[in-house]
């Protein structure tokens, strides 16, 4: 069942957690002690958590969704992150000054886009290379897809890799990757006429207005994929995720359908990567390993597949971890016991038996969609009625 | 023959399928006549239920036609198939098991747009099978295998097809609900809808089709009326269990 009626106390709980998110930063510069502080992540960490949160939730509409396994999400975030480095930075240098609403001086060399625009480019340029490679591959099915699509989070890097020299021209920076690319921000003609919203989010003192838009683009993920859950897309997704045979002979168009959700996933995921890459002002190549293909894939699994709560929880809580917790945790750790342990070397043998753990223990995740927590509990049938003897 | 003049809603004619290097359908033709129950009995094997696949388009035959209302489907996509108008309740049910009844019945009307009509439609339904009433807010899969049967039914009905086929309806159902839904299949075709049945149970598939066909190794052996094959030698002695 559709959670159709929300009881009033998730949408209280649903309220408090948004505003806490949405102050956070201002809570966190005055109102936290330092005690607290040292295990919770600054403004720009918050920003990132946020970000791979954005991820989480895109890869959800595919494997959580249609429930098409895809071990190579790493491809849109990196289309997403060289979209952000080609329009928004002084990579094509030589095709002049193109400052339209970018947040540099005018006359700046090479293409500057707004970096809203940016962001939208690269989630639709994104969702394009997730049409363009869904095609071909989604008429695999389950295990099948997923080594393809594991294939095809390693060629995007190894293309990017080696893109500096295509016919003699330096797409994409080789191994160097990019730098210098744009922060976020209204460009300079917004900021003349709107004080408040500053130019450049770099130029701002701290990294509350990055901060600001990845929790908005966090909104937005989740407000999508709510709506389209409940919509006919959305039960065409389920229905093939259940049975794809039955559902081509009610007339869901298969490939149609699945290429929208991957797609759809990569749009996120590409945005996500540009936003990210528009943060740190640079992305190069090694950047898309295969780690972060299984990163979000955790974070989906953790959360509850196909929840999107549960998936918002658990890309939270997993970046958090990465970026923020593992590190703390270390600190303190070495602080009381006197020791000298790196533990974010360990990172991924943690999160390997954190994973076997929750298999173990909790494999419908930690907010489990109604539909998968049917799945995994399996009701006993009630009367499977009795063989009947069929004349030979 | 019971072949009228008028026009066939479906026919094949010499359709090959393979499964790879399989040749699973030799050369099948068959017609069906509007508001007629057919019914295609034959062993396990013998290419009923492709024939049906092939007839939805999740099968593509190698050589032969496919015409439904005089229109060629060899080459449409199952989607279109539907919207042309056959919905088939699937061999085995195939059921959204973690889908409630509702929404498996709602999934039957994938292709249609016209929401009020759907909504009488869904109605008619649950006159039919009052039990899926009862159940509609509970999930397929913990439905007994008559329940399920009767939700794929209903489910294919939804597409408000003109021709419903429907694949052993009767498989691993007890005697008491093999009556029921051969009831409802001469219900629902008084009621107007043509009907392509695939039966192992061929006693009671030729008791309520008007015509059959006699389906062996991918091969169409014997076609007539139904009762006249009812009373031939050599269906009574392979598939009536009568020597």
């Amino acid at each position: 069942m559709p959670p159709a009626t929300r009881t009033r106390l998730e949408r209280a709980l649903l309220a408090v957690c948004f505003c806490t998110l949405a102050l956070y930063p201002w809570l966190y510069s005055n109102y936290l002690s330092t005690t607290l502080t040292q295990w919770l992540p600054d403004t720009s960490t918050a920003f990132v958590i946020l970000a791979f949160t954005v991820m989480g939730l895109g890869l959800n509409f595919v494997v959580g969704y249609a429930g098409l396994l895809d071990l190579g999400y790493v491809a849109f975030f990196a289309a997403g992150a060289y979209v952000a480095g080609w329009l928004a930075s002084e990579q094509f240098a030589n095709a002049g000054s193109v400052v339209f609403g970018g947040t540099v001086l005018p006359k700046t060399p090479g293409i500057h886009l707004s970096p809203w625009l940016v962001l939208l480019a690269a989630a639709l340029f994104s969702a394009l290379l997730g049409v363009v490679i869904g095609v071909p591959t989604l008429r695999l099915r389950g295990d099948y897809l997923a080594i393809v699509t594991l294939g095809f989070g390693e060629i995007i890097p190894q293309f990017v890799r080696n893109g500096d020299n295509l016919g003699g021209f330096n797409l994409t920076n080789g191994a160097f990757g990019m730098n210098g690319i744009d922060g976020l921000g209204f460009g300079n003609t917004v900021h003349h006429a709107i004080h408040t919203l500053p130019s450049n989010f770099l130029n701002e003192l701290d990294s509350r207005w990055y901060y600001w838009t990845a929790l908005a683009l966090v909104v937005v993920t989740i407000v999508t994929s709510l709506l389209l859950r409940d919509s006919r897309l959305g039960r065409a997704w389920i229905a093939i995720r259940e049975d794809e045979d039955a559902a081509a002979a009610m007339g869901v168009p298969l490939m149609r359908t699945k290429t929208l959700s991957y797609a759809i996933g990569a749009f996120f995921g590409g945005a996500a990567g540009a936003m990210i890459t528009l943060q740190a002002g640079a992305t190069s190549p090694d950047a898309f390993s295969l780690q972060v293909s299984i990163f979000v894939l955790c974070m989906v699994i953790l959360g509850g597949i196909g929840n999107v709560w549960g998936v918002t929880l658990g890309g939270i809580l997993l970046a958090y971890v990465n970026y923020k917790g593992l590190f703390a945790a270390g600190n303190t750790f070495n602080s009381t016991f006197g020791t000298n342990v790196d533990i974010s070397q360990y990172a991924y043998l943690i999160y390997g038996v954190a994973i076997v753990l929750f298999m173990l223990v909790r494999p419908e995740g930690l907010i489990p969609s109604a539909r998968r927590r049917a799945e995994l509990v399996e009701e006993p049938e009630e009367e499977n009625v009795g063989a009947e003897a069929s004349p030979a | 023959m019971s072949a009228n003049g008028g026009d066939p809603l479906l026919e094949l004619e010499d359709v090959h399928v393979f499964y790879g290097a399989i040749h699973a359908l030799k050369g099948v033709s068959l017609r069906v006549d509007p508001g007629q129950i057919v019914t295609l009995i034959g062993a396990n094997g013998a290419g009923k239920s492709t024939t049906l696949r092939t007839i939805s388009g999740l099968l593509r035959p190698r050589n032969g036609s496919l015409r439904f209302e005089g229109k060629d489907i060899v080459r449409a996509s199952s989607q279109r198939i539907v919207r042309l108008g056959i919905a088939q309740a699937p061999e085995g049910r195939q059921l959204f098991s973690r889908m409630t009844v509702l929404e498996n019945l709602e999934m039957g009307a994938f292709q249609r747009r016209d929401r009020s009509e759907i909504t009488s439609d869904l109605e008619r339904v649950y006159e039919l099978f009052p039990r899926l009433a009862e159940r509609r807010t509970q999930k397929a899969g913990t439905l007994s295998g008559g329940e399920q049967q009767m939700c794929a039914i209903g489910r294919a009905l939804l597409a408000r097809p003109r021709l419903l086929m429907l694949d052993e309806p009767s498989m691993g159902l007890s005697p008491n609900l093999v009556d029921r839904i051969f009831e409802v299949i001469s219900d629902i075709n008084q009621q107007g809808t043509t009907i392509l049945l695939v039966e192992q149970n061929a006693a009671r598939a030729l008791e309520v089709a008007h015509r059959g066909y006699v389906l062996e190794t991918g091969r169409v052996t014997l076609a007539d009326d139904a009762t006249a094959l009812r009373s031939n030698e050599r269906v009574r002695a392979s598939y009536l269990g009568e020597a």
